[in-house]
């Protein structure tokens, strides 16, 4: 699943950039720097914004695009940072075979974006994930802590109207 | 240093190469020809395409040629049928994901992948994908990307990366989902390219090409209301040639003189007019700032990717660079000023087209600082080698079976020193040709500085000069560029003249210049041989200073006065300002 470009205005604070930069600074000039500071980064901003590459392809004197290129690559990288409403839907096998993909192009058009993304105003971000251990609900999706089981499309409308 | 030589067998054939060549490299150094298409001599060797695979003995599987070091007693089989099958399959699932417009793609006769297929004898696609569509961005003034043709070699992404260290283009995503392009998906135009163009000469195929402004000068051409007056840059007279078939370094001036008159320009004009007044302003520049104490050392500016390299990336060293146009801007307000007003037509009603090497002149010809006090932009089209190629096949001449042509005289008398600005160090040694003269008075000043030439990256010398020792550096290659101003910036290269270019090698090799498959490489120093003819020319050439050249002497005396003046400052100069990297409003 390509990498979704956030809508959502940076709002990184001084402090999670100076724990950024003396990230940077502890692995600059070494080779292979690039992995595990854009995992501290994602770690301290929880997701990887263009301002937060630009900051690290600065200060590891590396073009933003190979920065970028490792970002887009890893699907442990997200670009996008996590809404208020956290919805994770299943795409393990039994809730596929029970028609998972049908239910997430539901809770898409509904939102109005893709997987991987957040809406404009970060109230949801989805995300498609693997078996949760509940197959006999298939399809399953969890949004923060709830769980929704036997769901269909139709079913997606009012669930997500219960979250202000 | 003596290097440990390796003999192995390839086909058979006892093949004895220095250590730590690659099998690729060893088969065709003995004649045989490996088939490749990721593989760019130098610049991208990373067995990615698996097309260049071979059979080595005790292997346990078929290897990657390219990147596959020889070593002692191998034993290696490129032809075997378990390579040929695994070529074509390999190729044929490339092609899977190429969209397959042939007959009406830019590459046309040029494409590596094209030629390979044939050459693989790919006569069906099985697996053809008839429903890709083209993916055109197309947002920067001097390029066309087209995703939809490319098959991922990454040969552009390393010359932008390692070559030009500019990396503004990488593989972002995953799997199936790979795709070339800019950081955070941001168009061409969004990002610090420096429109160098050496991606589109290192693509194998149409994914990347020049943006083909041809149609604006046929517009003009057919235009009764226009006078349309064309200039080539000097570099361009020996390379043309190749695209009609002749060999690298032909020298085609009078056929290329021939060609545009034929094409219907009203005058045909030469660039290096332009460069001769170049090396006057930036001669005479640099002579101030030596005896007044400017910055020093002081740059040139002929090169529009290394301008705007200079503007992002070294903003603070901007007060080193000349204020001089570059040649083709210099030519452009000529025109529109002394020949309009010598010829009593206003310059609105005249075109200007340059022909250049360059795919960054087309972004030069847009930048705002470069117009003119009476409101026109010095060129109004610029079109690359290739595009010329294009139009003299459209207009159906036989290149080869032309008559010898010579430039309109009024800015079409060129010197040797105008000549070799093609090649990385020639503007130097223009310059020094005439700066020296200047110094000594004239007496016992050299004619040649052979310390600059050549094709290495970077080169320097020291020349002594009455009152004052000169250190000079001429580099070329952004990369090449960055380690000199590095070095420039922690005190440890200090010189007071410094030309950058930012194609390797200089405009011989800019990104406008005729294609050449990657496999030439592999035998060939190309910039090499078309520099050589360059300085054969102006070997040949009666006179080979600039200040010598009558037509400057007559349009300093008649119009500019003197240079470095007034008038030539209003016409011949301009400055230069910092330019952003990201386009991201960000606060770092």
């Amino acid at each position: 699943m390509p990498n979704v470009k956030t809508v959502v205005p940076y709002s990184g604070t001084e402090e999670q950039e100076a724990r950024l930069r003396a990230v940077i600074e502890a692995h600059k000039g070494q080779p292979g720097a690039t992995m595990p500071v854009l995992q501290a980064a994602q770690e301290i901003f929880g997701y990887l914004p263009e301002e937060v590459q630009i900051m690290v392809a600065e200060g590891l004197d590396i073009p933003l695009s190979e920065v970028y290129g490792v970002a887009s690559f890893y699907a442990q990288f997200t670009l996008n940072p996590k809404g208020k409403y956290q919805i994770s839907l299943c795409l393990g096998t039994a809730c596929y075979v029970k028609g998972a993909s049908d239910v997430l192009a539901a809770v898409e058009k509904h939102l109005g974006i893709r997987s991987g993304a957040i809406t404009p105003d970060g109230k949801f971000s989805l995300d498609a994930c693997r078996c949760i251990g509940a197959c006999g609900l298939a399809p399953v999706m969890m949004i923060n802590n709830d769980v929704y089981g036997r769901l269909t499309p139709d079913l997606v409308g009012g669930i997500l109207e219960k979250y202000d | 240093m003596e290097q440990n030589m390796v003999t192995l067998k390839i086909n058979d054939i006892p093949v004895t190469v220095p250590e730590g060549t690659s099998v690729l490299e060893a088969a065709r150094s003995a004649g045989i020809k490996v088939p490749s298409l990721c593989y760019l001599k130098g610049v991208n060797e990373i067995g990615a395409c698996r097309i260049c695979v071979v059979e080595v003995k005790g292997a346990k599987s078929l290897v990657a040629s390219c990147v596959y070091p020889v070593s002692e007693g191998m034993e290696v089989q490129t032809n075997t049928e378990k390579v040929r099958h695994s070529r074509q399959l390999t190729l044929e699932l490339i092609l899977s994901n190429h969209r397959m417009d042939c007959l009406t793609c830019a590459r046309n006769a040029h494409c590596e992948l094209r030629e390979l297929a044939a050459e693989l004898g790919i006569d069906a696609v099985r697996y053809a994908n008839d429903e890709l569509l083209p993916r055109i961005e197309d947002s920067a003034p001097h390029l066309v990307r087209d995703n939809s043709k490319c098959v991922l070699c990454r040969r552009c992404t390393a010359v932008c990366r390692t070559t030009q260290e500019v990396g503004v283009i990488g593989p972002n995503d995953r799997g199936f989902a790979t795709h070339i392009g800019c950081a955070f998906d941001r168009d061409l135009a969004e990002v610090d390219c420096v429109s160098c163009g050496q991606c589109i000469v290192a693509c194998p195929t149409g994914a990347l090409s020049e943006k083909d402004d041809t149609a604006k000068v046929w517009a003009a051409l057919n235009d009764p209301a226009k006078h349309v007056v064309v200039g080539p840059a000097p570099s361009v007279r020996v390379t043309l040639g190749e695209c009609f078939g002749l060999p690298i370094g032909a020298n085609v001036e009078g056929k290329m003189v021939t060609a545009l008159r034929r094409l219907g320009f009203d005058r045909v004009f030469d660039v290096d007019n332009g460069a001769d007044f170049t090396i006057m302003e930036e001669g005479a520049e640099f002579l101030e700032r030596i005896q007044e104490g400017g910055a020093l050392p002081m740059i040139t500016s002929c090169s529009p990717g290394w301008i705007r390299y200079c503007e992002q990336h070294h903003p603070d060293m901007l007060p080193h660079l000349s204020t001089c146009k570059s040649p083709q801007q210099m030519f452009g307000s000529l025109v529109k000023s002394y020949y309009a007003e010598k010829m009593g037509i206003d310059p609105k009603d005249i075109v200007v087209v340059s022909v250049m090497p360059c795919t960054a002149k087309k972004y030069e010809v847009r930048r705002e600082e470069q117009r003119m006090a009476n409101g026109c932009m010095p060129v109004d089209v610029s079109i690359t080698t290739r595009e010329l190629a294009r139009m003299i096949q459209r207009a159906g001449l036989l290149f080869d079976h032309l008559p010898e042509g010579q430039f309109d005289p009024m800015l079409g008398l060129s010197t040797g020193a105008s000549v070799i600005f093609g090649a990385s160090g020639g503007v130097m040694e223009a310059a020094l040709r005439t700066v020296v003269e200047t110094l000594t008075g004239g007496e016992m000043a050299p004619l040649e500085f052979r310390e600059v030439r050549g094709m290495k990256g970077i080169k320097e010398a020291v020349y002594e000069l009455p009152g004052r020792t000169v250190r000079v550096c001429a580099a070329s290659g952004l990369h090449n560029a960055k380690m000199v101003l590095d070095g420039v910036k922690n005190g440890t290269m200090q010189y007071d003249f410094i030309e950058f270019m930012a194609c390797p090698g200089g405009c011989i090799n800019g990104g406008g210049q005729p294609l050449q498959p990657a496999i030439v490489r592999s035998f060939t120093d190309i910039p090499a041989l078309r520099a050589a003819a360059l300085y054969q020319q102006d070997e040949a050439m009666p006179i080979r200073k600039s200040h010598e050249n009558p037509v400057l002497q007559t349009v300093y005396q008649d119009y500019l006065g003197k240079p470095g003046g007034h008038k030539a400052h209003e016409l011949l100069h301009c400055t230069y300002v910092p330019q952003k990297r990201y386009r991201t409003e960000n606060r770092f």
